[in-house]
């Protein structure tokens, strides 16, 4: 910006911590006019501000005053209209270091400066308008896909819902009862899909396409191209948002031999009982004669290791309600069900409670290890059990309560196999190619499953999480996949039963409506929902080396034959990994940019005398470690005044120009503070702070190269909950650099 | 919206269940207002240490949700607010809300300065009156909107010390209760819970025996804003516990009590007995239970609990605790074996269930409980439950209930308008 004003605070002890007017001093130095107020969040203050704004005196602000996370909604600006910057003078300088010291003065002058270099390369915000489809495309029509349905229908969007099979209906089409969900709890409920179905299918809005196939998904959120084969013929339309609720499918019941499946028609699965209790029908396959004994066989497969490691949640409340139906048609049929654990959580209590007391259930702790044929019955034997070490049961019919298997399909596996093949046919090399078919070979298991068909440069599909499931941050944002507009509802996102997929449908329909009015309103999604700015590419300059199109978490960047990246805006979460990954320095945002942040670093004033004023650059996530830093100010713990604070978007988001660009200025040190990586990861982009420990790892081997210890960059994981730990951190860092020396660039 | 509803959604309290509806709904270009009867949001989530299965803190999804509600122009929050009354119109609803006095209103900076020169001093109701703070503070880091509270009832007689001592003029020590009344088109009820009373658990020592608590009373422990600065402590003499039983379906699951199981108290103290071991490396842990309830993956957390060295996972509904000699006494009918076992800890903690919290409500606004107080929808009448105040569940549970549950509210908002 170029007209900017520095809106100054001195109260909450910032006067008595530093003097402003060596504030003012440096301003002056930059040509730039200060306001000093006691109070600069009171109405007052804001006004002042909002005054010099309107009459066009400036438009740039740069407050020093609390921190931004703070008094957020007075100092909020219109950013098409203004920039603004701010400069935590409270938390970083007044409540964190020692009052009237002349480090703490520096560090406030230093801050004040990097604000300043900030504000001058930061621009105004200019939001893109598109073209936004209002239709949500749900892809399959089980009971989570036929509530999405109903849910955006509802909404007041048209929707197209598609489904492979013939019929809609999915899973529950083929169930007589439900586990109860109303109270009393303690019988099964009637199956009302048929209803369901029929509201959905009467709704003008909603247009079902069945026996259907989706050749291809291009574009990107508001404005994908769908093309897809199905009983209706081919079709080709748009759609605003995606819906994946392509359900799971039961484990296969074959690779648990000892169970007896497949070696004795008399052991069938719970949803082959399904089907008999469907049909009315409980019969033995063996002899058509109806059984005397049912032995169900809870975690067939589920919560094993070498099966599924995982509970598939559903399975221990579907064989009571089979029980229970079980009995309805003949009470004279005993009924045994062995479990490990029986997990019938909340009011499904009240039910276990139910199908207990009904005369001929028998509930048996234990595992079951095999069973074998017991001469005209089934011999169970149950190892580990309240009935002692291998206990024997006999029954006529065994009941596999198998687990599920989500329909999902791996994106980035698919990717790696068509890459892999590319590989191949190139033949530039034997090494080469032999490691493309192993790879092949590993990912064998993926080949053939694509769902959507996405034109993605980072695969067909959505990424697959822990165990198959496409998920990200399961517990806070549970719609938060990796693919922006496509949100995952039902049994393909996570284990659940029927009543958790019918609310999953309506949630997961919730945010793809939400998906398509934030792009009308030209805004991000989550979790910078509302900001308004988008990435800006220059191309000219682009190497085609396709780091950004490789480290995107979100699938943003398609690419060219050449592998110049092609931004898909409206896919994009503003976290700038791109903006970190690319050593061109030519993606920028209004607001945050590679040029920017070097102008920060560049405008730290760095004494040339080590002995006494080393200087410590932190970059700090800006979601998790930053308030942390804030909360330790607030309870005003104290940190080491060399340290100068850059908060970004996202450890991924942090550029290695800027360590070169440190290091040849004299700084001494860099620290880096982001989330947690590894499976349990806390970065709210998924993947930053994991690419940012792989740039840095590779970067410390340059130091080393260089002759500079590569202690002096470092890259630590905080919790958002751990203000203690954060200002140890810096002072750790701080006692390494000082006992490293000097760095040997200072003063070139 | 293009079928856009002229009448507000209101969610009706903002724990994790509500801020997640209120916010998925105006992310989606609906009016909501959003009522909490506290001065600050978050209800309680933001009393525990960490979430499983992540073991990651709370506050980390709050900062990202707090932010959104920062930045959308079209949620109001009204915290400190409850409703009185509720009435049914053609339209949807017209709801009165009162809102407590506001003694300390926006101007605050939370600076700390009236904190400072206040002489009384209060039970911490954050910190489950654990410890005691001065009448006027912030309820905790994280509160938002940020700023000071105070518990007037509290305050010496003609004492104005924090009022003198505020630079900016936000404290009003004469400010007034308000009430408005607001037409919306929809309800969402996320009252959410509380935890079931220990003092109810006299069987299992509970009120009764001072190192015997609550699985709640130990997130507080092991939380760095709890009252040990999140060090493990015995109650009794502040000394770290060397053989800790956690003892399931405190309440839950019993007839005697809450007749339902409550669906987070297996993975909340698999969680927490990481938080001792982690601590504590040397100390014993045994989680004595019924049927450990690991749903989906958070059977990894079992897994990876029941693998630690020092932690025991024993089948056994404990029937009785007591003190014998300072030792803590626990009687386990070991239903398997059918025998009476005793086994002894130091410390107990109790997983004592989730208690819906929608029961006077449920009858001011006439929506429809079960016979433990949980909501049942009404999509007629455009009221709608979300979160525990619907289900006992965990958040992860939650978070997908009550964005599905703010799609119905809208709908029913755009149908009744």
């Amino acid at each position: 910006m170029d007209k900017i004003g520095i809106f100054l605070c001195s109260g909450c002890e910032i006067d008595s911590a530093i003097k402003l007017d060596g504030l003012q001093a440096v301003a002056n130095e930059n040509g730039i006019s200060t306001t000093i107020n006691p109070c600069l969040c009171s109405p007052e203050g804001v006004a002042a501000i909002r005054k010099a704004v309107d009459d066009g005196q400036i438009n740039g602000v740069l407050i020093g005053a609390c921190s931004p996370r703070a008094k957020s909604d007075e100092f909020r600006f219109d950013p098409t209209k203004v920039a603004v910057e701010r400069v935590s003078l409270r938390e970083h300088v007044a409540w964190s270091h020692e009052p009237g010291n002349e480090n703490t003065q520096a560090l406030a002058e230093d801050l004040l400066r990097m604000g300043i270099a900030k504000i001058q390369k930061m621009n105004l915000a200019k939001p893109a308008q598109e073209a936004i489809e209002d239709t949500v495309l749900v892809v399959g029509g089980g009971l989570a896909g036929l509530c999405a349905a109903e849910a955006a229908s509802g909404l007041g969007k048209p929707v197209v819902l598609v489904e492979a099979k013939e019929e809609l209906g999915g899973y529950l089409a083929g169930v007589t009862s439900l586990v109860p969900e109303i109270p009393p709890y303690e019988k099964p409920a009637s199956n009302h899909l048929s209803e369901l179905i029929a509201k959905v299918t009467e709704s003008s809005k909603v247009r079902v396409l069945t026996s259907c196939k989706i050749k291809q998904i291009s574009g990107q959120p508001g404005q994908f191209d769908v093309e897809v084969e199905s009983a209706q013929g081919a079709q080709k339309f748009k759609a605003g948002a995606i819906v994946q609720a392509t359900g799971a499918r039961p484990y296969d019941a074959h690779k648990l031999p000892h169970l007896g499946y497949g070696k004795f028609a008399d052991v069938i699965t719970s949803h082959q009982l399904e089907q008999m209790l469907k049909q009315g029908k409980l019969l033995r396959p063996s002899n058509k004669q109806a059984p005397k004994r049912v032995l169900f066989v809870q975690c067939a497969g589920s919560r094993d290791p070498d099966h599924l490691p995982y509970c598939s949640s559903e399975c221990c409340a579907t064989s009571l309600k089979q029980v229970s139906a079980i009995h309805k048609s003949n009470a004279d049929v005993e009924c045994l069900v062995v479990y490990r654990d029986l997990r019938a959580p909340g009011q499904l209590e009240r039910f276990y409670l139910g199908v207990q007391e009904e005369p001929g259930s028998l509930f048996v702790r234990g595992v079951v290890d095999k069973v074998e044929n017991g001469g005209g019955q089934l011999k169970v034997t149950v190892g580990d059990s309240m009935l002692g070490k291998d206990s024997v049961l006999t029954a006529d019919l065994v009941v596999l309560a198998v687990g599920m298997v989500p329909n999902s399909a791996d994106g980035e596996a698919l990717r790696k196999i068509a890459d892999a093949k590319v590989r191949v046919e190139k033949n530039e090399s034997e090494v080469q190619v032999a490691e493309a078919k192993k790879q092949i070979e590993e990912l064998k298991r993926h080949e053939g499953t694509e769902i959507l068909n996405l034109v993605y440069r980072q695969g067909p599909d959505l990424p697959a999480l822990r165990y198959d499931f496409p998920d990200s941050h399961y517990i806070c944002f549970p719609y938060e996949t990796r693919r922006t507009g496509i949100y995952s509802a039902g049994a393909v996102h996570a284990p659940m039963d029927a009543a958790q997929a019918a609310d999953d449908g309506w949630g997961a329909a919730m945010k793809a409506v939400q998906c398509i009015e934030a792009n009308k309103r030209s805004e991000a999604l989550h979790p910078r929902a509302g900001d308004v700015s988008v990435a800006d590419f220059f191309l000219q300059r682009c190497t085609q080396c396709k780091r950004c199109t490789e480290e995107c978490p979100f699938g943003s960047l398609n690419e060219d034959v050449k592998g110049t990246p092609q931004y898909n805006q409206l896919r994009c979460r503003r976290c700038g990994i791109c903006l970190g990954a690319c050593p061109e320095r030519i993606i920028s945002f209004p607001e945050f940019s590679v040029d920017a942040v070097s102008s920060m670093v560049k405008a730290i004033s760095v004494p040339e005398d080590y002995e006494e004023k080393p200087r410590i650059i932190a970059f700090m996530c800006e979601n998790d470690a930053y308030p942390a830093l804030d909360e330790a100010a607030a309870k005003r713990i104290q940190w080491n005044p060399w340290v100068r604070i850059i908060p970004v978007r996202c450890l991924g988001a942090v550029n290695i120009i800027w360590v070169a660009d440190s290091l040849s200025r004299g700084i001494d040190g860099l620290i880096l503070l982001g989330c947690k990586s590894g499976d349990d990861y806390q970065c709210h982009y998924m993947r930053g702070s994991e690419l940012a420990q792989t740039r840095f790892g590779n970067i410390q081997e340059t130091l080393n190269r260089l002759a500079l210890e590569p202690e002096r960059i470092r890259i630590v994981e905080l919790a958002r909950n751990e203000f203690e730990r954060a200002p140890q951190i810096l002072d750790e860092f701080s006692q390494t650099l000082q006992d490293l020396g000097a760095n040997p660039l200072k003063g070139f | 919206m293009q079928a856009s509803s002229p009448q507000p959604v209101m969610v009706i309290g903002a724990g994790i269940a509500g801020i997640t509806a209120a916010l998925e709904a105006a992310e989606s270009g609906a009016q909501v207002v959003l009522v909490e009867k506290d001065p600050s949001i978050g209800g309680r989530v933001l009393r525990s240490y960490h979430y499983f299965p992540k073991h990651c803190p709370p506050s980390c999804g709050m900062e990202i949700n707090t932010r959104r509600l920062e930045r959308n122009p079209r949620v109001r929050v009204l915290v400190n607010s409850q409703v009185t009354k509720a009435t049914k119109t053609d339209q949807g609803w017209s709801v009165t809300i009162s809102e407590a006095p506001l003694y300390v209103n926006d101007r605050c900076t939370a600076c700390g300065e009236c904190s400072k020169v206040c002489p009384a001093k209060v039970a911490d109701d954050f910190n489950l009156g654990l410890c005691e703070v001065p009448a006027i503070r912030l309820r905790h880091p994280d509160a938002w909107p940020r700023r000071f509270v105070l518990n007037r009832e509290a305050c010496p007689s003609g004492c104005d010390a924090c009022a003198k001592a505020c630079k900016y003029g936000a404290i009003n020590l004469s400010a007034k209760e308000r009430s408005e009344t607001l037409q919306v088109g929809s309800i969402v009820l996320a009252t959410g819970w509380k935890p079931y009373p220990l003092e109810k658990l006299t069987e299992l020592g509970g009120g009764k025996i001072p190192n015997v608590i609550s699985n709640v009373h130990m997130e507080r422990l092991a939380s760095p804003t709890g009252p040990t600065a999140g060090k493990i402590l015995r109650p009794s003499d502040s000394k770290p516990p060397k053989n800790v039983a956690f003892v399931q379906c405190a309440g839950s699951r019993d007839v005697k009590h809450l007749p339902y199981c409550s669906a987070v108290c297996c993975l909340a103290s698999l969680k927490q007995a990481v938080y001792v071991k982690e601590q504590l490396p040397e100390s014993e842990v045994t989680i004595y239970y019924i049927d450990r309830r690991t749903p989906g993956r958070n059977e990894d957390v079992l897994t990876k609990v029941a693998a630690m060295d020092g932690v025991k996972l024993v089948k056994g509904k404990v029937g009785k605790i007591e003190s014998h000699d300072g030792a803590i006494v626990l009687r386990l009918e070991d239903v398997e074996a059918e025998k009476i076992v005793d086994a002894t800890a130091d410390l107990v903690v109790l997983a004592t269930g989730m208690v819906s919290n929608l029961g006077d409500m449920a009858s001011q606004i006439g929506i429809q409980v079960d016979a433990d107080g949980f909501g049942l929808e009404d999509p007629q009448a455009a009221l709608f439950v979300a979160g525990v105040a619907r289900r006992p569940e965990d958040v992860a549970a939650t978070t997908r209930d009550a964005t599905g549950t703010a799609a119905k509210a809208l709908v029913a908002a755009i149908r009744s308008a």
